[in-house]
């Protein structure tokens, strides 16, 4: 049998990346919404994600420890190249992990401290992520294997636009989330919340598309697309992925509105992020350290790789039924009383 | 000296990695001391077993936070700061650890949630089960973190393809020579850590006239715990003390102070000193105790550190010092914990005092020990990573020195915050003890907090 064990392997850690992006996404966004609401509120915010945040972070470790051991090479090249922006998520999720259990125990001052280190945690999480994203999509300076560039080159315009983008969208899939998950007053705030931010996300996606464009001459190639010419027999079979984000955000903008509907906006921010990924995707692959080193030139040895295959063939469907399990034992509309002891 | 990314990647992967085995240090036992706990409550239904349940699930939640978020920095230091590591043992190691994220993380962080948060919403047999399976995922991770930090120590069933190392034996890498004694002894450890912290609080709440049975009951449990289990880890700590010689005899000769190759001495007190390459010896035992304590035979000639070249030789002061306070802490827990035992047996335990303070004081004896224990065993494996085989010199990745400085910064200020609120906030539950009928999490929160009125009380 002739399994491409790179190839299956990229497969599962773009899976399990995205998977992180659309759970852990809420819960920081739902942190980033924090300073926009009001200390009851924020009680009954961080009880609707305090039962799952825990196993939504869980998908970082497996993007981390997963590109560790199925791509040495381009974790140890993709890491040190983001270095300060790595160190600084890594802080901010600290701060903003511990503060939910601090913030039940801190008395006045320092409860005030751990709601702001929650909020700005997570705020700082997200716009780490984004730095990265930008800078990932750039490229990486390598040479001889390694990374060759300087401890400031994912700060530039573009990675800067991009971490605004991530923010935004994080924010968005939160405020889905809390009209999923509340009532009242605070869901009606939501819906303002998820409107406004489907308008901003989709100017930020569309600035995003079109700067991506710009970054590198092997991206213009791809989609067909530039300046001055347009190759529609590359742009046509790719263009669903666009047209799909349009469609979702669209959705989004209509449904965030309606009284009756509670999961139907998360659902369509979920379709947008999707679609936003293949287009990246489809910018990028198969590089995994753009535009340098090919998920095949990273691989780790095939038997690591099909050791580790037999363990997400097993375990993956498990973890993936007690996550959904554990989701549903905690169904229904969060009240601040059901989270902290 | 000189500040390179070098030299202070390993600061902050020290510093780091320190802070973090605190954590689950603690939470390994503190997960299967819960365990048992709703396992008593739901068997006999007695009061006091859910009432030390609901209190030291509030102790676990808290350290378990700390335990992951300082977790998730560790599996990305091995590529942001010792990214050579990371490709060259990436094919062996990638794997250990992503069996640790697949059968340990989600397990634990998923029924995390059902255990903190699901005490009103679901029956209590899927109740205990959430708490079995936290307990089991902490168990599981320190499975695989063992075996893969094992391998680094005692590195087996490998080649070497293109410069980086590849395993040609799985279970060979996963069950290395080193691993069976760590890991028994890790745990254990583990085990001890969480019996002192409750031994040592229950200490103080009878020294504040605060007892309670319920502060009783955890007593007599840590005594019976610590009693069996710290004299049984003195020999576990001897098994791998052996495998440690058979396979790493220089961090063996660094931690006893040995220079000269012989019939070896036990140092008891001494100063060694790499530039001498002596030990100033303060309290010796007779030569040949050292053999026979370590290899069986007092007639055994051991190596000495230089015996080896000086750059193959780990530096002895570490080493020295940290093994000499692991065993004497260790030694206090036998001494605590047998001689709460005897008290116990002739019914003068709640009565004595200086055994009350003596627990107290031992409290964080674990804590001490497992830090010591850990600065001598990887002190004691440089100047290798990967022993005998990668040198941590040439590990490190090619990052600037000052964004290595600024980041070891970042994280001296961020864990001094977490760390100083953390203690305060375990220290305040621990202080308050288990109460008569501790309250309800979901439903009935504390007095402290605000309630808010649901949006139903406010249509109506």
């Amino acid at each position: 049998m002739s399994l491409d064990l790179p190839l299956v392997w990229a497969a599962i850690l773009a899976v399990a990346v995205l998977l992180y992006v659309l759970l852990d996404g809420f819960d920081l966004g739902v942190g980033a919404l924090f300073a926009l609401a009001t200390p009851e509120e924020r009680d009954v915010m961080t009880a609707s994600i305090a039962p799952v945040w825990d196993g939504n972070e869980t998908w970082l470790v497996l993007g981390g420890g997963g590109l560790f051991a199925a791509f040495p090479l381009a974790y140890a090249v993709v890491m040190p190249a983001f270095y300060l922006p790595i160190m600084l998520m890594l802080g901010a999720l600290i701060f903003r992990g511990v503060a939910f259990e601090f913030r039940a125990h801190g008395r006045r001052s320092g409860r005030r401290f751990w709601t702001f280190a929650f909020s700005a945690g997570s705020i700082t999480a997200v716009l780490a992520q984004g730095f990265v994203l930008g800078a990932f999509v750039q490229g990486i300076k390598v040479h001889d294997q390694a990374f060759a560039g300087g401890p400031l080159d994912w700060l530039t315009p573009f990675s800067c636009l991009t971490a605004a983008a991530l923010t935004l969208g994080y924010a968005l899939l939160g405020a889905c989330w809390l009209i999923a998950k509340t009532e009242g007053e605070l869901q009606l705030k939501a819906r303002r919340w998820a409107r406004r931010l489907t308008v901003a996300v989709a100017v930020c996606m569309a600035l995003v598309s079109f700067a991506t464009l710009s970054v590198n001459p092997a991206v213009t190639a791809r989609w067909g697309v530039s300046m001055s010419h347009i190759d529609w027999s590359k742009l046509a079979p790719l263009s669903p992925a666009p047209l799909l984000g349009g469609l979702a955000l669209a959705w989004l903008y209509l449904t965030a509105g309606r009284d009756q509907t509670t999961y139907a906006p998360y659902a369509s921010a979920a379709v947008a992020f999707l679609a936003g990924y293949l287009g990246l995707a489809i910018s990028i692959a198969p590089y995994v350290a753009p535009y340098q080193l090919t998920l095949w030139d990273c691989a780790a040895k095939d038997n690591a790789l099909a050791l580790m295959l037999v363990g997400v063939v097993i375990m993956l469907p498990v973890i993936l039924g007690y996550t959904g399990f554990v989701y549903w034992i905690f169904r229904g509309k969060a009240k601040a009383e059901h989270g902290y002891h | 000296m000189h500040l390179d990314p070098f030299i202070v990647s390993r600061l902050q992967f020290a510093f780091t990695v320190a802070f973090h085995i605190i954590f689950p240090a603690f939470t390994i036992g503190l997960g299967s001391y819960l365990a048992v706990l709703e396992g008593l409550w739901l068997l006999t239904k007695r009061e006091v077993f859910r009432n030390l349940y609901l209190f030291w699930i509030k102790v676990f939640a808290l350290a378990f936070g700390m335990g992951v978020v300082s977790g998730v920095v560790m599996s990305y230091e091995f590529g942001t700061n010792w990214s050579v590591f990371a490709v060259k043992t990436g094919s062996v190691l990638g794997p250990l650890l992503g069996y640790e994220v697949l059968t340990a993380f989600f397990l634990e962080a998923s029924f995390l949630g059902i255990m903190l948060f699901g005490w009103k919403r679901v029956g209590p047999g899927l109740h205990y089960t959430a708490t079995c399976f936290v307990a089991g995922g902490t168990l599981f991770s320190a499975f695989w973190i063992l075996s893969a930090n094992s391998w680094m120590q005692t590195p087996a069933g490998y080649a070497v393809e293109h410069g980086r190392y590849v395993a040609v034996d799985w279970l060979k890498v996963i069950f290395n020579p080193s691993f069976p004694s760590r890991f028994a002894h890790m745990v254990t450890a583990a085990y001890l850590t969480t019996g002192m912290t409750v031994l040592g609080t229950s200490g103080l709440l009878a020294l504040r006239g605060r007892a309670t049975e319920e502060s009783r009951t955890m007593q007599r449990m840590a005594i019976g715990l610590v009693a069996i289990l710290a004299p049984l880890q003195l020999l576990i700590g001897h098994e791998s003390g052996k495998v440690a010689q058979a396979y790493q005899p220089t961090k063996v000769a660094a931690m006893e102070g040995w220079w000269d190759t012989g019939r070896q001495p036990t140092i008891l007190i001494g100063w060694p000193d790499d530039k001498a390459e002596t030990t100033r010896v303060l309290l010796q035992t007779p030569k040949g105790f050292g053999s026979w304590v370590v290899a069986g035979d007092a007639s055994a000639e051991l190596k000495g550190l230089k015996a080896w070249p000086k750059t193959d030789r780990p530096p002895s002061l570490i080493p020295f010092w940290a093994f000499r306070f692991m065993v004497g802490l260790g030694l206090l827990m036998i001494a605590v914990g047998l001689g709460g035992a005897a008290l116990w047996a002739s019914g003068r335990l709640d009565r004595s005092k200086l055994f009350q303070w003596a627990a107290l004081a031992s409290g964080p004896s674990g804590f001490a020990a497992v830090i010591c224990g850990w600065m001598a065993t990887e002190v004691g494996r440089q100047p290798f990573v990967v022993f005998g085989l990668l040198r941590t010199a040439d590990a490190v990745s090619p990052v600037a020195a000052g964004a290595v400085q600024a980041s070891l910064a970042g994280f001296m200020v961020v864990y001094a915050i977490v760390f100083s609120a953390g203690v305060l906030y375990i220290g305040r539950l621990l202080v308050l003890g288990p109460q008569p009928s501790e309250p309800e999490p979901d439903g009935h929160p504390m007095p402290v907090r605000r309630v808010l009125v649901t949006s139903t009380e406010q249509g109506a």
